[in-house]
């Protein structure tokens, strides 16, 4: 059956059904092309489950340190399997709670894989769908091996994420290859779990997108948990077996030979934008392999938009609910305030959190910036105190002459919560000082902030 | 109790407020913070706000009256309520204070962005501040860099979400800004994109400028600006670069001094070098000086392009030429459009002074009378010296008196001290 809409939008992921929902609310009639369930990589294997997961690793290990706090618990255990279940009844409740906004907004969800056509048609099946207005494509990313050095993933022993979100039972150890978000996050999870965890990263320091210091927290402490973190690597082959995976690693002019369980590979991802028609009708790609847009979003071809991982990086859910509720509202012909690419925040929610926004220590120093790192430690930090979660910092990076917040970055507890205090600053031009100005309650994390704001002036109080 | 309406202060300096119009009327419903009047102060056309709710009971004063600050100018109350209909009486100049301050949270608006006051035009017409021409949107970043670089915030076209200024706003405006607001002469301003111009989109506050003055003068609201200038040492310059030129020709005369003299002058003040259009104002990062000539049926004012980057003799040699051939009827439509200034002369007419009209877009123009000896004090001596008396008309839509003002006495400078023009 085919139906006529305003918008029809390609993926139900994060920039597809906010964009839907946006388009909704502006009055526009919208329908969403979705071949597997709504929420898209997000909801269903990404952020919400791995965030369920973290949880319960979170949980492991507090219970292990309970005696301290004086609270003991016999004869603790884990188990993968359990946990995996709850996160999947997380995922599933947040995949209806996408449905059910839908339905809210009366916006019809079409199942099935939607190839764009010329003339601003969306074929489904031997369906066409016209779109009066606009096409959205938002058809997302999906994970990627390697198999030039013979890491294809094969499920079983080289495994994505997709897989190790529904392991029922962990290996006894794992390489991960890639420290980024994804990587962090796991070896996080299962070394909770018991696994014995290698860690590889390719450039020079674990999570290289971050700043170093970050870095250096985090494999400090990735370290003092037994996690082995192997940066500056490179892995020249790899020999996959039946039930184990040989890997030689080169790292700083040394040769290592890592045997383990099973490899996960966090290295990467590659957009989705093979068969959906994208050539015939004029859509061209970047150099990056992502769709080119201009920046009102709109691809190569009039009346076709992309939003969210295919636009280009960074790929991240919030990046693609902005967009997509941008576009909606250009498609209705309004003028939305234009995104800040700059000023999209970063965390990765291994324990510590890590948490940032902005320009890293080491990019202001490229830029030959005129800067001020203003620092606090949590371990000056009452409340960390109390908590024992005295790992990590705030580091606001000042501009010398006007006082800008080039970037700000948080390792430590609850840095994914922290850190927008420094996006409301960044995206409304706030200087430190009107950080200091805003008072701060004691005891809490978020001191840190304040202080870390200070210490840019030259005025710390609490160290 | 029904509650009194007194005039305001609306600006630091208001002593009286005349009573434009009233926006409500006997028996209107009106909240606090209503508009309830329009009041023309010393500097500008505020609006009188309502401090209480009810229905405008009684108005106790007339448009077009004057009154006191303090006076009693209306009551709000309860429909039906009995006022005093004294209140206007009660007072002989200001008796009755206008509601404390900290009951009047509104009472003093910043001061009002009043049009500049210019040296002859009369008194100049009111320009009526919108609240967002006083208060200023704009992030504590592009504050900051506003204020370090001497940037005026509510010159500058605003980005961000309702039209606040941000950084990005402020930056790209710096060097244009700079130029527009600033009257104190300033170095040559680098031309950030390397563009011949640069349109800066018209502030509320340009805007209105530029309707009530053109409203109130003509389609070009123009005032002057006249100065005398010694021109002994141009005289002596001038006799001895000629000197040297010799028989070599190619005399240079006072008029080619005065052309390159302003077009320096010009580089050095941007906000005059420019065209009004409307909804922009655009400023020439390139100076090309018009030069009046006149022609058996009229007038033409061929182009001295990029001026200040000519010699005296490549000036002098081109005006020579320009002007023999427009008086031939043989000059191109480009030698004769695209001035960004203009100079009008009528020295050898043996006019002392005069005004001349601006050519548009051009939004200024010196009109140059002759040079004649006159008896000037010197210390407790009087000397003769050689003198000219110059008017700029300004188009005020664009320029400001005391912009102008900076401009010509840039100008007086270099014509005073020939030597000036080489720095």
């Amino acid at each position: 059956m085919a139906s006529s809409f305003d918008v029809v939008i390609l993926g139900g992921g994060p920039a597809g059904y906010v964009c839907a929902i946006r388009c909704a609310q502006l009055g526009l009639t919208t329908a969403v092309v979705e071949q597997d369930k709504l929420g898209g990589v997000c909801v269903n294997i990404g952020c919400i489950p791995t965030k369920a997961l973290l949880h319960s690793a979170y949980i492991a290990n507090l219970v292990k340190e309970s005696k301290d706090f004086g609270v003991e618990v016999a004869n603790v255990t884990t188990d993968y399997g359990v946990a995996m279940k709850r996160s999947r009844r997380v995922s599933d409740q947040n995949s209806k709670g996408v449905e059910f906004l839908m339905k809210k907004h009366k916006i019809t969800v079409i199942k099935g894989t939607g190839v764009v056509q010329p003339g601003k048609k969306v074929k489904v099946g031997s369906d066409v769908h016209d779109a009066k207005k606009a096409v959205v494509i938002a058809t997302g990313s999906r994970v990627k091996g390697i198999p030039q050095i013979g890491l294809e993933i094969n499920k079983a022993t080289v495994i994505s994420s997709d897989e190790a979100l529904l392991l029922e039972r962990v290996p006894d150890s794992l390489a991960i290859v890639g420290a980024g978000a994804v990587g962090m996050e796991f070896a996080d999870i299962f070394q909770a779990f018991g696994v014995k965890i290698t860690l590889i990263e390719a450039l020079p320091r674990i999570l290289p997108i971050e700043d170093a210091e970050s870095s250096d927290v985090l494999a400090k402490s990735y370290r003092k948990r037994g996690i082995e973190v192997i940066a500056g690597a490179k892995v020249t082959k790899a020999i996959v077996g039946k039930d184990k995976v040989t890997l030689d690693v080169e790292a700083g002019g040394e040769k290592k030979q890592v045997v383990v369980g099973a490899v996960l590979m966090a290295a990467g991802r590659a957009v989705n934008t093979q068969n959906i028609g994208l050539k015939e009708c004029g859509i061209q790609l970047t150099d990056g392999g992502f769709i080119k847009v201009d920046k009102n979003l709109q691809t190569t071809a009039p009346g076709y938009y992309a939003i969210g991982d295919v636009a280009g990086p960074p790929m991240l859910a919030h990046k693609g609910f902005r967009e997509g509720s941008v576009v909606a509202e250009i498609i209705a012909g309004q003028k939305p305030h234009p995104i800040k690419y700059d000023n999209v925040p970063s965390v990765t929610y291994c324990h510590p959190e890590v948490a940032s926004i902005g320009l890293t220590e080491d990019q202001c120093k490229e830029k030959k910036l005129d800067y001020v790192a203003g620092k606090f430690p949590f371990s000056a930090n009452g409340r960390a105190r109390g908590t024992g979660e005295t790992e990590g910092f705030v580091k606001i990076l000042r501009d010398k002459k006007y006082g800008e917040i080039l970037g700000a970055h948080i390792v430590g507890a609850h840095a994914s919560e922290m850190i927008h205090e420094l996006a409301v600053a960044r995206e409304n031009e706030y200087t430190v000082e009107e950080i200091d100005l805003a008072i701060h309650a004691h005891p809490t994390m978020s001191e840190a902030i304040g202080e870390a704001a200070l210490d840019s002036l030259g005025r710390v109080l609490h160290i | 109790m029904a509650t009194k309406v007194h005039m305001e202060a609306l600006s630091p300096t208001m002593e009286e407020g005349r009573l434009v119009k009233w926006a409500k009327h006997e028996g209107d419903p009106v909240k606090s913070g209503d508009t309830l009047a329009e009041v023309e102060t010393d500097k500008a056309v505020m609006e009188l706000v309502a401090r209480a709710d009810g229905q405008l009971l009684k108005v106790m004063v007339a448009e077009g009256a004057t009154v006191p600050v303090g006076n009693v100018v209306a009551w709000i109350g309860k429909p039906g309520e009995k006022v005093d209909g004294a209140g206007s009486q009660e007072s002989g100049a200001g008796a009755a204070k206008p509601a404390p301050a900290a009951a009047a949270p509104k009472a003093t608006p910043a001061p009002a962005p009043a049009p500049v006051p210019t040296a002859t035009a009369p008194t100049p017409a009111p320009v009526s501040a919108p609240a967002d021409a006083t208060r200023v949107k704009a992030s504590p970043l592009a504050k900051r860099i506003a204020k370090d670089a001497g940037v005026d915030l509510k010159l500058v076209q605003g980005s961000g979400p309702g039209g606040r200024v941000i950084k990005r706003d402020v930056e790209g405006g710096v060097a244009q800004a700079q130029a527009a607001a600033t009257p104190a002469p300033s170095s040559r301003l680098p031309t950030p994109s390397g563009a011949p111009y640069e349109d800066i989109p018209l502030t509320q506050i340009r805007k209105t400028i530029a309707k009530r003055l053109a409203a109130s003068i003509g389609p070009i609201p123009h005032f002057f600006l006249t100065t005398e200038i010694d021109m002994e040492r141009a005289a002596e310059a001038r006799d001895a670069l000629n000197r040297q030129l010799g028989e070599a020709g190619g005399k240079i005369s006072f008029n080619d001094i005065i052309i390159k003299a302003v077009a320096l002058a010009l580089v050095q003040h941007r906000a005059c070098n420019a065209w009004f259009q409307e909804d922009h104002i655009r400023y020439w990062n390139e100076v090309h000086i018009g030069m009046a000539v006149a022609i058996e049926d009229g007038l033409i004012t061929p182009v001295i392009r990029n001026a200040d980057l000519k010699s005296l003799r490549e000036i002098g040699a081109e005006a020579r030429e320009l002007a023999a051939r427009a008086r031939n009827r043989r000059l191109k439509p480009e030698e004769y459009t695209g001035a960004t200034f203009s100079v009008s002369n009528l020295g050898m007419f043996d006019i002392d002074q005069f005004t001349a009209v601006i050519n548009p877009p051009e939004a200024g123009i010196v009109a140059i009378g002759s040079i004649v000896p006159k008896a000037v004090p010197d210390g407790d001596r009087v000397v003769v010296r050689r003198r000219l008396r110059l008017t700029m008309s300004c188009d005020h839509r664009v320029i400001d008196g005391a912009t102008g003002a900076a401009f010509l006495k840039t100008l007086k400078q270099m014509l005073e001290n020939p030597l000036a023009m080489l720095l």
